[in-house]
């Protein structure tokens, strides 16, 4: 019987320091993986965690993680070449599909643009299978800033509002990423979508500011972070009603997660 | 086919059955009657309700998953390969068909880890003699089981004789040449405890119940101990967590441990953020998922099985029974004030 659990090792090809706390790690790997997805990695004798996947190519996969705790702290002790443990891909993937040829609107809030930016890599390379894609993308200052290159990249392709939480810096609006949904034109758009990733507040906030402006909830996705021990349905951390926060989500369309109650 | 044995010709049986089985009952412990190894009848205590469940038999607090070298992760072995013989309680097998749609169904693939020893339990009903204090089988549905290889009635007094029905053929050889005699078990038919479990009338209500003040008597009476977890025939849940046998050694294990709802660490994110802070928001939690959550996910049967177990464990003398009653009585108050299908 194979074994749900068990991880296996992977090598890591490149350490990209992002901020401070925040490193991309890219591991080879020939998984197919879906734009949402992640995967649960280890250390032996130091434990495990749920990493989204934040790009993907032909034979890598990539990290970006932020330093917290115990998992983390290890990892970013480690360095090109060295093994890192994982198993997966798990959970469900935002509904790329249904997004093409449609517009569609991000919202991201720091580490949140992580589980987005391979999906926002992909309209990148091919701007022709959407109508347009608007980003809006905060982070706390501009030491905060992630995936320096993709954000310029994305700015001569798709309409973006980068913004900064209480600062100023060049390039950068200055406020909160929920303020900024009034300057979606989604009166022009015909069919569209809206995809809202980060900190529980964040997503909340913009929910209800993109509703108030007159988005239908069906059209909102949103990307839950619980915390998971298994990811397999097993363990019971990551419940919420009668939802698996591991097998159905991490995405979830907003009319569904609005009636998940912790 | 049913048997007559007595005390003294049931520890021959037992010797043999030894050699290929290991037996598993309820024991008296210091403070607690527990599961543990038996070699003889008399070390079974069946006159009163065990403390802990016999989930521990084959799903236990802790267990190894990894062993981990420098170079190697290497999945655990069993230590020992014989099949258990369990003694339950009918609501303990209907309990443990709740553990295995979890472990074995929920997200389409089993865990190994259960899997691997949860097919070697064969189980051995223990007949009610009475219904006990806390008990409310009867009103959970869970009073009644089918699915077992042998059942007993014990003797009414120590050494005398046993009454055994055969289901499994697999133990005809074991029981075969004893006094034949009918007999099938009976079970409880009624509790002096009753509930009526909640009747939510929709999924609209969940909003309500989640907002109903009836929560916040728990933030106060209940500490968040988690007892009630530890003794329950239907949880579950567990942690992760690797360790090194000493510090800086190369050698170390994943384990799983048992865990629990009614703590707050169970929800503790990364940054401090958690879920359902209170203890009345965690009481919700369990609540919910016993009578509600978890039926509405695998339909058929609510996941709590009235064993009583949790309102004994309780040091806060804080009765699940009551609680689910209470429940009702709110989501009745809810259906009369009007609540209305979305
Ligand atoms: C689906 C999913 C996708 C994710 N994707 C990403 C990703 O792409 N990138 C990323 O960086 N993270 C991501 N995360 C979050 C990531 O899993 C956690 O940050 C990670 O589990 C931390 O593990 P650790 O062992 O380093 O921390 P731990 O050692 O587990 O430290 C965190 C624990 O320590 C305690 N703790 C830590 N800080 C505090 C505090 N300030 N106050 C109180 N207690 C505290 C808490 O008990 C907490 O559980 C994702 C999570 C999920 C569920
Ligand atoms: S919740 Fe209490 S009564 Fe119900 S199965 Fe668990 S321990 Fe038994
Ligand atoms: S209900 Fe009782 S046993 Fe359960 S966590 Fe609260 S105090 Fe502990
Ligand atoms: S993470 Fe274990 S059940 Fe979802």
């Amino acid at each position: 019987m194979n074994n749900i659990t068990l991880p296996s090792p992977y090598k890591i090809l490149q350490i990209l320091h992002e901020t401070n706390a925040e490193y991309t790690f890219r591991v080879a790997c020939d998984d197919q993986v879906e734009h949402g997805q992640f995967y649960v990695l280890s250390i032996p004798k130091i434990g495990e965690a749920p990493i989204s996947v934040s790009a993907q190519g032909p034979g890598y996969v990539e990290f970006t993680i932020r330093k917290v705790g115990r998992l983390t702290d290890g990892i970013f002790g480690m360095e090109q070449g060295d093994t890192l443990f994982m198993r997966g891909p798990y959970g469900n993937a935002f509904p790329v599909e249904s997004f093409k040829g449609k517009d569609l609107v991000v919202f991201a809030g720091g580490t949140g643009l992580a589980p987005v930016r391979s999906m926002l890599q992909y309209f990148s390379s091919h701007p022709e299978e959407v109508s347009s894609v608007h980003v809006v993308a905060g982070f706390k200052d501009r030491d905060c800033v992630l995936f320096e290159e993709d954000l310029e990249k994305f700015k001569s392709v798709f309409h973006t509002i980068y913004t900064l939480d209480n600062t100023q810096a060049p390039g950068f609006e200055t406020g909160f990423v929920p303020s900024f949904a009034k300057e979606i034109p989604f009166d022009s758009f015909s069919d569209y979508n809206v995809v809202i990733v980060g900190p529980p507040v964040m997503m909340n906030l913009t929910a209800r500011e993109c509703v108030k402006l007159g988005v239908p909830e069906e059209k909102i996705w949103v990307s839950f972070e619980r915390k998971m021990s298994c990811s397999v349905g097993k363990c019971g951390h990551c419940k919420i009603n009668e939802t698996y926060v591991c097998l159905e989500g991490p995405v979830f369309n907003y009319v569904k997660a609005k009636e998940l109650l912790d | 086919m049913g048997y007559c044995i007595t005390s003294g010709r049931m520890d021959e049986i037992f010797h043999g059955l030894r050699e290929k089985y290991r037996i598993f009952a309820p024991k008296q412990g210091k403070q607690y009657i527990r599961y543990g190894e038996v070699a003889s009848v008399s070390e079974i205590v069946h006159r009163e309700k065990s403390h802990f469940s016999p989930k521990e038999v084959f799903y236990p607090i802790v267990q190894t998953l990894l062993y981990f070298t420098d170079t190697e992760c290497r999945e655990s072995t069993l230590l020992d390969e014989r099949e258990i013989l369990l003694f339950v309680r009918p609501c303990d097998i209907n309990g443990i068909r709740r553990l295995d749609q979890m472990f074995l169904e929920n997200g389409g693939r089993g865990d190994n880890f259960y899997q691997r020893m949860r097919e070697k339990v064969k189980f051995f009903l223990m007949e009610c003699e009475k219904s006990f204090e806390t008990c409310f089988c009867v009103s959970m549905g869970s009073n009644i089981a089918k699915d077992y290889s042998v059942a007993f009635r014990f003797p009414k007094e120590e050494g005398g004789e046993f009454l055994v029905q055969v289901k499994d053929e697999a133990f005809l050889d074991v029981f075969g040449k004893e006094k034949e005699w009918a007999f099938e078990p009976e079970f409880i038919m009624e509790n002096e405890k009753k509930v009526q479990v909640p009747d939510i009338p929709s999924r609209s209500m969940v909003k309500e119940i989640h907002a109903l003040p009836f929560w916040k008597q728990f933030d106060d009476n209940c500490i968040g101990c988690g007892g009630c977890n530890t003794v329950c025939i239907t949880c579950s849940c567990f942690d992760t967590t690797d360790i090194t046998y000493r510090e800086g050694s190369r050698d170390g294990e994943r384990r799983r441990i048992w865990s629990s709802c009614m703590l707050t660490e169970f929800t503790t994110m990364a940054g401090g953020h958690s879920v359902r802070q209170n203890a009345g928001d965690k009481m919700r939690f369990k609540t919910m998922h016993k009578i509600y959550d978890y039926k509405r996910r695998f339909g058929g049967e609510n996941m709590c099985v009235g064993c009583g177990r949790c309102d004994m464990r309780c040091p806060k003398d804080i009765h699940f029974s009551e609680t689910i009653q209470g429940l009702s009585e709110e989501v009745e108050r809810l259906k009369e004030g009007g609540h209305q299908d979305e």
